[in-house]
């Protein structure tokens, strides 16, 4: 029995997950975000589904019971500088703050919320805005991210439901963590559509990644021209998107919704805007239904302009899980805009789109979008050449009603 | 870096009396391109490449050839005139001996005998490593006056935000006046140092 369309997985314990008030990965946003959606009247805070905390065991689905140890005596300040750094802890992206094994199994536990969620059929689509940690990996913490949270909730997928996933992941970094995570397995395709490494963390990436052993050729990897905009990121998207799911026929698609590939993001080159984060979950959840029976979970990510994109970004995720996309013709509401505007050191944005007399000039505009597309050709050139799998429906095989 | 680093130490290796047919065959099996050919001391006695074998085939145009040229022993057609390195030798003397002699690959010997193999696979890959990203990195170029000292301040600006370097290299520039240095740091959030060393300079 459905209870709703869609679940929003947030509560008060996953802004635990601080390092420090300086430090880019900040809490707000899911603040942000979240009063932002309460300010349209599009979020019904009653209905909000609490992320329980990962345990564990889980926790080990993906990460070395040395690397946890190291993670609860880091959060209790007990670690020794070298050991810190072998884990890749008490760096200047993952520095050690109170408690932080406890809020990086929390937002892992708001990723198995969102997953069960969906699994057990009480929704089509969930949400789980403090997710996306893709970059955590195996033994270490790594840009920002302790615990995978996406790796874990597929490996959980895979072992509680024998789900097969479709991981796609916009954020402009690639998707690192979970790629490595799963290189070998034929049961998890992942697509990660990211600025490329040349310059940019992690620096991996590139199209030649495409998986190993059993799992050859279902990793794939779109590395884009810095700079490029809507036009080209939204293109090579879509085509790289429908592709990989057409091709793989998955059970679920998780994606990760990282915002930092807008022009105004402090720490990448792309120069996507607002335009670009309405079309990625409006083609997630029309792919979702058209392969997945509507199962799709989306999580959050990077995104580090907090007050003019991120809340519009990813609110703009949930207005289009819950068929509301109508509130982006409206004006963003003035009580969100009093609310913050004293906290903001920038104007924060009236309308959900940016006004496109604002978006910065490219001038090697057709080089990058030339160039992006010989990218897909390359990344897309092995699926293409082979047939898709066509499997049983998952509700068929598992005879579910 | 030694040789002994990046050898290949599992290796397939003949004697000379095989044919040329189980020379074929075992390229082909393990996709490789030479075979060593060793005494029963694992002393090295010659090389088979693929090239040498192809141009010992028939033509693939004949109709009527009979492959018998193919039962022949390698002996008839190893190279025997072998350079060889030995595990301690350094990559970069190794790559230059590749470059100068035009082969595709060094046999290593320890005692006279035969205990790795580098190809130009091996170097390769060496060198994907060393200037690429195997860990999570940020690159970061800065070009320089070509003077005493540039590197070691960009370096101090680095140890300032406790950020770890994977891997630096020195590019020669078009110019003598100048120098192009290229880190891979250990940080996603790059923007402190690029300002410092912005700063630095300007």
């Amino acid at each position: 029995m459905k209870t709703a369309d869609a679940a929003f997985v947030y509560s008060i314990e996953e802004h635990s997950y601080h390092f420090h008030d300086k430090h880019p990965f900040n809490p707000l946003r899911l603040t942000l975000t979240k009063d932002l959606l309460e300010a349209c009247n599009s979020l019904d805070t009653n209905k909000i589904l609490k992320p329980r905390k990962a345990t564990e065991e889980e926790l080990a689905l993906v990460h070395d019971l040395a690397f946890i140890d190291a993670v609860k005596l880091a959060g209790a300040n007990k670690l020794s500088a070298e050991k810190a750094r072998s884990y890749g802890l008490g760096t200047d992206d993952t520095p050690f703050f109170n408690d932080m094994h406890n809020a990086a199994s929390y937002l892992v536990g708001g990723t198995l919320t969102a997953v069960d969620a969906v699994m057990n059929g009480s929704y089509s689509h969930a949400i789980h805005l403090g997710g996306g940690l893709h970059h955590g990996f195996k033994g270490k913490a790594s840009g920002f991210c302790i615990y995978n949270d996406s790796a874990i909730a597929i490996e959980y997928l895979k072992q509680k439901y024998q789900a097969r996933v479709l991981y796609v992941d916009t954020d402009a970094h690639h998707g690192d963590g979970v790629q490595w995570s799963f290189y070998d397995d034929p049961d998890v395709f992942t697509l990660s559509v990211h600025e490329t490494g040349r310059y940019l963390f992690p620096g991996t990436g590139s199209v030649t990644e495409k998986g190993a052993g059993a799992g050859y050729g279902l990793k794939v990897n779109i590395p884009l021209e810095a700079f490029t905009e809507d036009d080209s990121f939204l293109e090579s998207y879509e085509t790289a998107f429908r592709e990989a799911v057409d091709f793989f026929r998955p059970d679920l698609i998780l994606t990760v919704n990282g915002a930092d590939s807008h022009y105004l993001d402090p720490l990448t080159h792309l120069h996507t805007s607002l335009k670009s984060f309405h079309f990625i979950p409006k083609l997630a959840h029309e792919l979702a239904h058209e392969y997945c029976e509507g199962r799709w979970v989306a999580v959050g990510g990077g995104g580090y302009d907090h007050w003019r994109v991120v809340p519009r970004a990813w609110a703009s995720i949930w207005l289009e899980m819950t068929n509301q996309t109508d509130v982006l013709n409206q004006p963003i509401p003035q009580t969100w805009i009093e609310q913050w505007q004293d906290h903001a050191d920038v104007q924060l944005p009236q309308s959900w789109y940016d006004d496109e007399k604002m978006l910065p000039v490219v001038p090697r505009k057709p080089i990058i979008t030339a160039r992006n597309q010989q990218t897909i050709e390359k990344a897309l050139f092995h699926i293409r050449n082979e047939k898709p799998s066509r499997r049983p429906s998952f509700t068929q095989k598992n005879n579910l009603c | 870096m030694k040789v002994k680093d990046i050898m290949k130490r599992d290796l397939v290796t003949l004697t000379k009396e095989h044919t040329i047919k189980e020379a074929l065959h075992l390229l082909e099996k393990n996709r490789i391109r030479h075979i060593p050919i060793v005494d029963e001391l694992g002393q090295i006695q010659g090389i088979v490449s693929d090239r040498d074998i192809r141009d010992a085939r028939p033509s693939i145009f004949e109709q009527h050839s009979n492959d018998s040229e193919l039962d022949k022993p390698i002996s008839s057609l190893m190279s025997t005139n072998i350079i060889t390195a030995e595990p301690e030798d350094l990559v970069q003397e190794v790559a230059s001996v590749f470059y100068l002699y035009h082969i595709g690959c060094l046999p290593i010997t320890e005692d006279d005998r035969l205990v790795g193999m580098v190809t130009e696979t091996e170097l390769l890959h060496t060198f994907v490593e060393l200037m690429g990203a195997d860990k999570p990195s940020t690159q970061i170029d800065v070009e320089v006056s070509n003077s005493p000292g540039q590197l070691a301040t960009i370096a101090l600006i680095f140890k300032e935000f406790d950020i770890n370097i994977h891997s630096v290299m020195v590019y020669p520039s078009e110019t003598e006046a100048t120098k192009t240095l290229l880190f891979r740091a250990q940080t996603i959030d790059a923007r402190q140092v690029i300002e410092a060393i912005q700063k630095a300079w300007f």
